[in-house]
């Protein structure tokens, strides 16, 4: 595996942490979990590598 | 469980839900095959890999025929699918792979060039998965691809992409588009190894001219044409004229830019003896301000948008209510691609090429295209390749 893809999925598997997280602290708004998940898809699948 | 969680629970679940139909659709569409008929004229059939070996057992190879004449004389090659979204061009080339005959020369088909293109989808355009082409004998089914490889299979893009040899800067998505890797390289990114592989072809081969089919939006000036080099120039015009005076279309002729590298009307010129000839024909479901991007819309061409823009005089064909059918896209490729090869032979009698039993525009119009495709299941299975 390249260094590019390895800090690739360094950064994907960070953002994915970060979503994740803001999804379990959301509170209120319905829309923003929904966001959040949907952000979360194609970042899961690279990190995954589900082709 | 609190309301909140009950919330949270009924999201995931419902987006996991989601994602499993659209990757049962996509997973279907990605492993469709599709039946290709090889006719009483194809004579010998190969894998790309022959020419290209780094694209064995990769998803990027695919199946090259020959039809080769008793009598001997020169050689053309026709490739289709190069933008697996402008699927005139294949239709035709299964027209000339399911009925040509060769009396003299050879005629090399390779159907599906970029066939990772042909097993994606455009993501975020709502394209169709499938299309059919009404037959004598009921439906053939055909997979809708995307201009671009699919990055399941050529990845990461770059920020850029610098074109080899020429260095010239492109857009990223370009290097997944076998319309920009010309004339490629063996151990390139997987679309320069297709592209180089076709080049094989024709350094190995000798091939005289290469027909490189496509399609494009209406609103686009490079559209209903025959795009040419320097070199192949007399001939195109030839061809175009002749198609108009005859057959009553117009084709014009675009001259290959000698700046922009990459596409296949300016490499293969560049960087063979070939000549090449990209041939355009208008495809309306290209168009960006069209409604939704239907199969009828692929099929048929018609849209009230376009229809509006047309009469304000904003589209590069004429266009009218009876939209732009496949019928009459597949029609001019053949036509053209005949008169083409007609005017090398008339050209270079010693290097002629005599393909009978291919439909002009007129014959494709009036019985449609499904009439030369053969029942699958009425063929010898040695003469099928799923592909």
């Amino acid at each position: 595996m390249s260094l590019i893809m390895i800090i690739y999925l360094i950064i994907s598997a960070y953002i994915s942490a970060m979503l994740i997280w803001n999804f379990l602290r959301e509170k209120e708004s319905v829309d923003r979990m929904i966001l959040y998940l949907l952000v979360l898809i194609p970042l899961l699948l690279r990190i995954l590598k589900i082709k | 469980m609190s309301y909140l969680w009950k919330i949270k629970l009924a999201i995931v679940s419902g987006i996991i839900l989601l994602m499993a139909i659209s990757s049962y659709q996509l997973y279907r569409h990605r492993h469709f095959k599709l039946a290709i008929v090889a006719g009483p004229g194809v004579t010998r059939v190969t894998m790309l890999s022959a020419f290209s070996p780094q694209l064995k057992g990769t998803s990027a190879d695919t199946y090259v025929f020959f039809l080769e004449g008793k009598e001997k004389g020169g050689k053309a090659l026709l490739i289709s699918n190069t933008h697996a979204n402008e699927p005139a061009g294949l239709l035709s080339s299964l027209i000339f792979l399911e009925n040509a005959i060769l009396e003299k020369g050879t005629l090399i088909i390779i159907p599906q060039f970029n066939y990772s293109a042909s097993r994606t989808t455009r993501p975020g355009d709502g394209y169709p998965l499938y299309f059919e082409i009404k037959t004598d004998w009921g439906k053939k089914k055909f997979r809708m691809g995307n201009r671009e490889a699919s990055p399941l299979d050529q990845w990461p893009d770059p920020d850029v992409y610098i074109h080899y040899p020429e260095r010239q800067l492109l857009s990223f998505i370009d290097i997944r588009n076998t319309n920009r890797t010309w004339p490629g390289r063996d151990k390139g990114p997987l679309m320069e190894r297709v592209t180089f592989g076709a080049m094989e072809i024709m350094r190995k081969e000798e091939v005289d001219i290469a027909l490189d089919l496509h399609g494009a939006e209406t609103m686009f000036p490079v559209t209903n044409c025959i795009v040419a080099p320097e070199k192949s120039m007399r001939i195109a015009t030839m061809a175009s004229l002749t198609v108009k005076a005859r057959e009553g279309f117009e084709n014009h002729v675009e001259p290959s830019p000698s700046g922009f590298r990459g596409l296949s009307h300016r490499e293969i010129g560049d960087y063979s003896n070939t000549l090449p000839f990209l041939l355009e024909a208008p495809i309306p479901f290209l168009d960006q301000p069209t409604g939704a991007k239907t199969e009828s819309l692929l099929l048929e061409g018609k849209d009230p948008f376009l229809l509006s823009l047309a009469r304000k005089g904003k589209l590069f064909v004429p266009y009218d209510e009876n939209g732009w059918p496949m019928e009459k896209r597949v029609g001019q490729h053949c036509s053209v691609i005949l008169e083409i090869v007609e005017q090398y032979s008339m050209k270079y009698p010693e290097r002629g090429i005599k393909i009978k039993n291919v439909p002009r525009y007129a014959e494709i119009l009036r019985n449609g295209i499904g009439h030369y495709y053969k029942n699958p299941y009425n063929v010898d299975r040695k003469n099928i390749f799923y592909n």
